[in-house]
């Protein structure tokens, strides 16, 4: 079995889950003897090859070939309009993306022919045109090489999963790592939820990551329930190492980390933690991360007089959100919508007790993590005050969490993933 | 001679506690969920106690005396009753004046307190037995403890308080290859016999009745009692242990239940050659064959058979040694509040809610459930807990202040005296 696999990042350069994804996924499958050769838009030559062939798209050459699909190109050209749609960046990234785009604007894409394309494969504001460009030379690839199945992660790469079945026939595979109203609430880009509805109606199977995003597909695009199959994300926990903090202050800390965007519900943290603070006064809060909400967020602590208990770090990344996690004695997700979310895991192997929203897919394969509605601010506050005031509670779940944990292998996901493909070869052939 | 069947049936509903979110502790003293209580045991009351025991009262005029049974019904049940439902009482009276009807002794609060307090057990046994007393005419002879925990400890402390019997389930790994279809002895004290369950026959009507994937279904009376006669060859005796609410409540009416109530005793006793008789009567009849070593707790619950359910993980071993903490300060500020709070707060269902092998083992936990998981059953009970035990302390710094002038005032007048 050969999987043509159309993604958008590979470790060690991302800028979100769906990299590290990405890569789990592709072991585990590797470990099953699916063979996988994996296309993205600019691959820097030091991704880990062990499990797959990366085939960088920067590389490949647009051929006659390809032309010969140009009617349905043609229907994919209208994403070739410039947008400032931005999903996964803070303020700061976004006018240093700003300020890149404009220096390195790439010449070379006015002919199709003979060209190679330059892809930045970053969150950028020419994203829509190097979805569409990524489509062409998708389709090239699709025809220079051999292969059984396709499979696409997440909307960037579906217009090239979908050119790259028109041109061979093969069954297509398209997986919703996250949908559009995860990333924006009610507020969505139409071009961006057409481009997944498009990309799902023309598939032969989706995979979802949890059953909340398999839901959000079935009622929000309308896809036909038969054709939405759930595998829950899994986690990698490979050269995972815990850092030692030695001088812990006496007080206790109760942590959010993430973006702080409507999807993570930093508000709900917030009001919980003015609640608690009203109890139980030997504890700080910590929100650590940034995003659109920042400021709204440092306001509201100061409207509600617990600043002095309240603390934010801004963005943390790789040492310092493990640090983060070894001086936590709590983790809060209360995320307003999360396909998956991967952060409560880590948290969990870190020996951190947990609190996530009943509305994260996640939740749907943890026990050991105390569940609340995220808009429920008292739930939510009561669930942290047991977890501070009680000891045997966070003893409990840590234990029995950490082995929850471990337990999630990514070869287990790759396995339901591997009978997928199996059943839609099959399918095919008769 | 004859053989015997001993029917028992428990009665018992919890005293459910209310959502009690932390900013409540030291400030709001009332934990009960009274609507679910209320509604819970009206709907009950109505789908199951009235009418079966609507059923066994004709059955017991139709065989004249020759259809005999054994209920036991919780101290805490039993308020709950008087509170909400007192024609359920009304109908259990009128069963006991038939005189073919016991009842048995247990913890006042359907407790664990076997497992942990000898003092608290007697108290609660007492109370117990002194109000089925005034309510059904007639001092308890037999005991039934707990979800039927027994170990040699608990048996010869229960001969011990001078009951004759007791009753407790036939667990596999404590009878091995012996029958639970004998009356057996406790080990320490051989005067206090046992009754054991025999869980297979029980499980039959209580679990498995309107099982549709049961190869058995649908289970009538004839065919329930050729297991019956086939079950036992030389032995003397079977002992259905089940909850009094199989009938209409976990077996919906819909199921036939009743219709299987209603016919097995006429079966029994016209096609077998089984007599029915209460426990105490089995006791007086049969000799025991052998005592039995129970060296470690056993119980009528799960696949294990053991205490597990309720006290099998660090979050249960926390709630409940917090509560039993404070014991001897509730019973010495003589307060009648904190009691009956004690008492509530006691009843082993709070425990089994925090019961985390429930991710396993399956229906039956979830059945009785009120929380989605065992850490909001947890948090919520550390909640209630926590007020109670700011009241104990205020209560007991007051008796403490008041025992003190006592004393004071003693000593002052014996210092007049001396003068």
């Amino acid at each position: 079995m050969k999987v043509l696999m159309f993604g958008w990042e590979f470790p060690p350069h991302i800028s979100g889950g769906l990299g590290t994804a990405c890569y789990g996924l592709t072991k585990g499958l590797s470990n099953s003897g699916v063979e996988v050769l994996f296309v993205m838009p600019s691959a820097s030559g030091d991704e880990d090859q062990r499990a797959v062939k990366i085939i960088n798209a920067s590389e490949v050459e647009i051929s006659q070939r390809v032309t010969d699909v140009r009617s349905f190109l043609e229907n994919v050209q209208f994403l070739r309009v410039g947008t400032n749609m931005v999903p996964y960046l803070t303020p700061e990234e976004f006018t240093e993306m700003v300020e890149k785009s404009k220096k390195g604007q790439v010449k070379e894409y006015k002919n199709f022919l003979g060209q190679k394309f330059k892809f930045s494969g970053k969150y950028g504001s020419n994203l829509m045109e190097e979805v569409s460009r990524y489509a062409m030379v998708a389709a090239e690839i699709a025809s220079q090489y051999e292969f059984d199945i396709i499979h696409a992660h997440d909307w960037l790469t579906y217009m090239a999963g979908v050119a790259a079945k028109k041109l061979t026939g093969k069954p297509l595979v398209v997986h919703m790592h996250a949908t559009e109203f995860d990333r924006s609430g009610e507020n969505i880009n139409t071009l961006v939820y057409d481009l997944e509805k498009r990309g799902m109606r023309e598939a032969d199977m989706v995979i979802a990551v949890s059953n909340l995003t398999r839901n959000i597909v079935i009622n929000k695009y309308g896809i036909h329930p038969s054709k939405v199959v759930t595998v829950h994300n899994a986690v990698d926990f490979d050269g995972f190492e815990q850092v030692e903090i030695d001088n812990r202050i006496d007080e206790k800390i109760v942590t959010f980390l993430g973006r702080i965007t409507y999807q993570k519900g930093p508000e709900y943290f917030i009001e919980a933690a003015a609640k608690v603070l009203k109890r139980y006064p030997n504890v700080r809060f910590v929100m650590a991360g940034s995003g659109d909400l920042l400021n709204r967020s440092i306001r509201r602590v100061a409207k509600l007089g617990i600043a002095t208990k309240f603390h934010f770090t801004g963005f943390l990344r790789g040492e310092d959100v493990k640090r983060m996690f070894a001086f936590s004695d709590v983790y809060v997700m209360p995320s307003v919508s999360e396909p998956f979310g991967i952060s409560p895991l880590e948290a969990m192997r870190s020996n951190v007790p947990t609190i996530i929203s009943k509305q994260s897919g996640v939740a749907e394969v943890l026990h050991h993590a105390i569940k609340v509605d995220f808009w429920d601010i008292d739930a939510l506050a009561d669930a942290i005050y047991g977890l501070l005031a009680y000891p045997a509670l966070g003893q409990m779940v840590t234990k029995h969490g950490l082995d929850e944990v471990n337990a999630l292998r990514w070869d287990t996901a790759a396995l339901q993933i591997k009978d997928i493909y199996a059943q839609l070869t099959k399918n095919q052939l008769l | 001679m004859k053989k015997s069947i001993c029917i028992y049936f428990q009665v018992h509903q919890p005293d459910r506690l209310r959502l009690y979110r932390f900013f409540d502790i030291g400030r709001e003293s009332w934990y009960y969920d009274d609507f679910a209580n209320r509604t819970i045991l009206q709907r009950v009351a109505e789908r199951c106690y009235l009418p079966a025991n609507r059923i066994i009262l004709e059955l017991i005029k139709k065989h004249k005396g020759a259809f005999r049974l054994t209920y036991s019904i919780s101290g805490v049940v039993l308020e709950q009753f008087e509170k909400y439902t007192p024609q359920v009482i009304e109908s259990f009276k009128e069963l006991a004046k038939t005189g073919c009807v016991e009842f048995l002794a247990e913890t006042y609060a359907h407790s664990l307190s076997s497992l942990v307090c000898e003092e608290e057990f007697r108290r609660q046994v007492k109370m117990h037995s002194e109000k089925i007393e005034e309510l059904f005419g007639k001092k308890p002879a037999i005991f039934r403890n707990t979800e039927l925990i027994y170990s040699d400890k608990i048996g010869s402390l229960v001969a011990d308080m001078g009951f004759k019997g007791m009753l407790t389930e036939g667990a596999k790994h404590i009878l091995g290859w012996k029958s639970p279809n004998y009356l057996y002895t406790n080990s320490l004290n051989p005067r206090l016999k046992l009754l054991l369950k025999n869980f297979q026959l029980s499980d039959d009507i209580a679990f498995r009745f309107s099982d549709r994937s049961w190869e058995n279904w649908p289970l009538t009376a004839d065919k329930y009692i050729t297991w019956l006669s086939r079950s036992l060859e030389r032995e003397e005796i079977v002992n259905l242990f089940m909850d009094y609410e199989t009938f209409g409540e976990h077996q919906q009416e819909s199921t036939g239940i009743f219709k299987f109530l209603e016919h097995l005793p006429g079966a029994i006793l016209s096609q077998t050659n089984f007599e029915f008789l209460t426990v105490s009567e089995a006791c007086k009849k049969h000799q025991p064959v052998a005592p039995l070593h129970v060296p470690y707790a056993i119980s009528w619950a799960d696949e294990e058979r053991d205490t597990s359910a309720w006290l099998g993980n660090e979050l249960q071993n926390e709630a409940f040694g917090k509560l039993y903490e404070v014991r001897e300060q509730v019973a010495e500020s003589g307060d009648p509040d904190l009691a009956a709070d004690f008492l509530k707060l006691q009843e082993s269902d709070h425990f089994y809610y925090m019961c985390t092998k429930f991710f396993s083992d399956g229906a039956v936990h979830k059945y009785f459930n009120p929380y989605d998981t065992p850490y909001e059953a947890f948090i919520n009970y550390m909640n209630v807990l926590s007020d109670f035990l700011v009241r104990v302390q205020k209560r007991s710094l007051a008796t403490m202040v008041k025992s003190g002038t006592e004393i004071a005032v003693k000593k002052g007048s014996k210092k007049l005296k001396g003068r």
